[in-house]
């Protein structure tokens, strides 16, 4: 059992490794210097104090993507659409920080609140689908997410700017910038949002672990039969899970509204936070605690290539490469598992 | 005498379970061989060694006398050995001709050959009397025909050796009559055969010799003409077994179930049940006896809330309960043992103690003020493990780790220990071994000893005339025929259940 549960840790961390060596292949077969590339984005991730503030603040919104996705695949339900979810819930926490002036107390967590609504709402309607019609979960939230963008954008210029391309600055009351976090991290962006991130993590182990409606909800995600039997309303439950991976989507959003820039602007394309979700919720194997993790290390990642290029000569694309081959290498994971069943009879 | 296949003391290990403790079989020439044993005793391991699918930690293989080491099934296949797996390896959407050369299709000028293929089908089919049509497609055919076509899979490619894996679970009477001609008729054209099965009656009938297993061990082979049934039960299960369940006469009380002009409707709109109306007493097993298909199905999951009835009524204790939701009706005091416990009884992916409380884990102590309990379900799981002797390594294994008759006594004891008024029984002892089925008979009558009602649905006769106290034949959706098993026979039980004589339909005596 125990050697399982290290088999289940080895894997994610075999596959980044993996992808990290394939990737400097590729840096060499370019004719860059893997080495140097590496180093450059070691020092980008946490060089100083002022790197480990922007992995953390990109870790944020990454942590929370990856629980919503992985909620909808714990509940047996892929939730494609965490990008447009997360986009409404930006939308809507940056007009609630704008239109409203209320003390913080009552400000900032309505304005999260209504991000989580938003998401929830926008993930209800092909959970609402599913559960009626048995339209396949995919498709919709695939498209939910164009109507998200086009709806943002639309809102952005008629209704939270006079057809200009962003909104105004949420007010302070709304906001999760905090000066403390930004001194001592040499004024990065990071902000309070990896709080509500970490207990976002922990909500959703709880919810789905310890409480009845988890039980029902993972009984649902993995036989709907059997869950019919047992008396579970099933259409119910599918429409609840997405309900709620939609609600973790949404704050996700309110992360980049309330707290890294504070309004919303029109987007010519998407965040890719929702879809790199999808990966890190893959690595961290649908767990609260291996999504923090694997969130950490996309943060990392994606922060740390923006120093490649001008202290290594590395393009930051090569960065996306490697995202991509350790997401290969996770889905290949049976190989890995293969490697380390060897491994492990030969180390006998 | 030559052996085509001898395995000697195969051992094969996972983790610190030993599934095949030097096991050693030896297949002659031209015999049907049984390899007889409990669910879970190595006969699957064995035969996956045999085909390559696993490797053996010891011993040795030979086939025809020349040792061999089978690395994958390709290796099985070009050694002549064939399997005709339980569970069909079909493309529904396919030909016949088309699944059966799946794999190695005949070429011409770099297209497929299909009619070539086709011939060369139905020369086999009719070389066998499998009586296949090579250009049916399989989802159009029955089950019976399928398996068939696995046959003439193993066939096209040349096997010698057959293994059948329990190839009668999913056939009717009339099916497996066919099946054992058929086995016949491969024996006479120098074929050699391995049937695993736990059923003692196919061997009796069809087998030449048997070799029996018990938890991994080999108990040693037979000569079928010189030993019985009996014996064969003991050395499989390691004690005596009672076939026929003693039982005292039931004392029925007060109707716990009445069913009147129960109309359901199947997905297609097409009248499944058919004005239908039983009665079912405290204190008696009622036994629904019928072939396959007839609306028993329907019935249970109309009682039980999973599938819409039309029209008619269902009470409980004269209390309605007709097209209730499932949650209002397992409330109301039905338990349900559910024909197929992989798509309804369990959960497969959850731990077996979490499945212990399917239907009541919303309930204290199970579950307060929205937190479950584990301690409170854990507890209740290990009480019913012991009560209802489920093997499995803990509490916390995956349902879906456990063998067939483990997973079934799990649900018994589930629906058993929730107490209620009637059991449903829907085929419960399909595919379990002869150790099992006497347990959860002994459980049923048990339960109608306490004054509960049990309604039993199986398509096995021997089931139902066994264990029930009155028999309602159904037929094309319609109790035909009320009947006492101990005035009853096979034959008449038969000719009621094939539509061919009425009597006193509907009626409950």
């Amino acid at each position: 059992m125990s050697s399982n549960r290290l088999t289940n840790f080895l894997v994610p961390v075999f596959a980044v490794l993996l992808g990290m060596i394939a990737g400097s292949i590729v840096m060499l077969v370019s004719g860059y210097d893997p080495i140097a590339g590496y180093s450059a984005l070691i020092y980008g991730a946490f060089g100083d104090s002022y790197y480990i503030g922007e992995t953390i603040r990109q870790t944020t919104p990454y942590i929370l993507a990856g629980l919503a996705v992985a909620f909808a695949f714990r509940t047996g339900l892929f939730n494609i659409g965490v990008e447009g979810q997360l986009i409404v819930g930006w939308l809507a926490a940056v007009w609630v920080g704008v239109s409203f002036d209320l003390p913080k107390v009552i400000h900032l967590p309505l304005a999260i609140l209504a991000a989580a609504a938003a998401g929830a709402l926008w993930a209800f309607i092909p959970g609402f689908l599913k559960a009626r019609f048995k339209v396949h979960e995919v498709i919709i939230t695939i498209m939910m997410n164009y109507i998200a963008l086009h709806v943002s954008n639309a809102v952005i210029r008629s209704v939270l700017s006079d057809k200009g391309f962003k909104s105004a600055k949420i007010h302070e009351s709304a906001s999760l910038q905090s000066e403390f976090l930004q001194s001592i991290t040499d004024y990065s962006t990071l902000h309070y949002g990896i709080i509500i991130a970490l207990i976002g993590a922990v909500v959703m182990w709880f919810l789905l672990e310890k409480t009845t409606k988890g039980y029902e909800l993972r009984a649902v995600g993995f036989n709907q039969h059997a869950s019919q039997y047992a008396g579970m309303n099933v259409p119910r439950n599918i429409i609840l899970a997405m309900v709620i991976s939609g609600a973790f989507a949404g704050v996700a959003g309110a992360m980049e509204g309330l707290g890294t820039f504070g309004n919303i602007s029109v987007k010519a394309g998407f965040t890719g936070v929702g879809f790199d979700g999808i990966a890190v919720a893959l690595l961290g194997s649908n767990n609260a605690f291996g999504i923090i993790l694997s969130a950490f290390l996309f943060g990392a990642l994606k922060v740390g290539a923006l120093e490649m290029p001008s202290s290594a000569d590395v393009p930051t694309e090569l960065v996306d490469i490697v995202i991509a081959l350790i997401i290969f290498f996770v889905a290949s994971s049976y190989l890995i598992r293969l490697l380390l069943s060897r491994f492990q009879k030969e180390g006998k | 005498m030559e052996y085509v296949i001898e395995m000697l003391n195969i051992r094969k290990v996972f983790g610190n379970f030993v599934a095949n403790d030097n096991i050693t079989l030896q297949v002659k020439k031209g015999e049907i061989h049984a390899l007889l044993g409990e669910n879970g005793a190595g006969k699957s391991t064995l035969m996956n060694v045999l085909f390559g699918l696993y490797q053996p930690d010891g011993g040795e293989i030979r086939v025809k006398g020349q040792p061999v080491k089978i690395a994958n099934p390709n290796v099985a296949n070009d050694l002549g050995i064939g399997m005709v797996h339980q569970h069909f390896m079909l493309v529904d959407t396919f030909t016949v001709t088309e699944n059966i050369i799946l794999g190695s299709e005949p070429t011409k000028a770099g297209k497929m050959d299909i009619a070539r293929a086709e011939a060369e089908v139905r020369e086999l089919s009719e070389r066998y009397g499998l009586a296949v049509d090579p250009t049916a497609k399989i989802s159009d055919i029955s089950v019976g025909m399928q398996q068939r076509v696995e046959i003439l899979k193993t066939l096209y490619r040349g096997a010698d050796i057959l293994i059948f894996d329990e190839p009668t679970a999913v056939l009717t009477p009339q099916e497996i009559q066919e099946l054992i001609q058929i086995m016949r008729a491969l024996v006479r054209e120098g074929k050699s055969i391995i049937l695993i099965t736990h059923k003692l009656k196919e061997i009796m009938e069809v087998c030449d010799r048997v070799t029996v297993i018990r938890r991994g061990k080999g108990i040693g082979t037979l000569n079928v003409a010189e030993t019985n049934p009996n014996e064969l039960a003991a050395l499989m299960v390691g004690r005596e077994v009672h076939f026929k369940t003693d039982k005292k006469p039931a004392q029925p009380g007060k109707e716990v179930l009445e069913i009147q002009d129960l109309v359901v409707k199947d997905a297609r709109g097409v009248t499944v049940v058919d004005h239908l109306n039983l009665t079912v007493r405290a204190g008696e097993i009622v036994g629904i006896a019928g072939v396959d298909g007839n609306g028993q199905t329907e019935l249970v999951e109309a009682i039980t809330g999973l599938m819409k009835a039309e029209s008619g009524s269902i009470k409980l204790n004269g209390k309605d309960i007709f097209n209730l939701p499932p949650r209002k009706i397992t409330e109301a005091g039905i338990g349900h043992i559910p024909q197929d416990r992989h798509k309804h009884g369990l959960v497969l992916d959850f731990p077996i103690g979490e499945n212990m409380v399917l239907q009541t884990y919303y309930q204290e102590p199970y579950s307060k003020r929205g937190i479950l309990n584990f301690k409170a379900i854990y507890e209740k799981a290990r009480q019913l493990i012991a009560e209802f002797d489920v093997r499995t390594p803990d509490e916390y294994t995956q349902a879906r780790a456990l063998s067939g008759g483990n997973q079934q006594k799990a649900i018994i004891g589930r629906e058993v220990d929730r107490n209620p008024d009637l059991l449903i029984a829907a085929q419960p002892t399909r595919g379990l071994d002869v150790g099992a089925i006497e347990f959860i008979h002994k459980r049923l009558i048990e339960q109608r000893d306490q004054g509960k009602a049990v309604l039993l649905v199986s398509f096995e006769l021997d089931e139902v005339m066994n264990v029930s106290d009155r028999i309602a034949v159904i037929y094309e959706g319609k109790i035909v025929a009320i009947v006492d098993p101990k005035e009853t026979t096979e034959q008449e039980l038969g000719l009621l259940m094939a539509g061919s004589k009425q009597k006193e339909a509907g009626v409950s005596s």
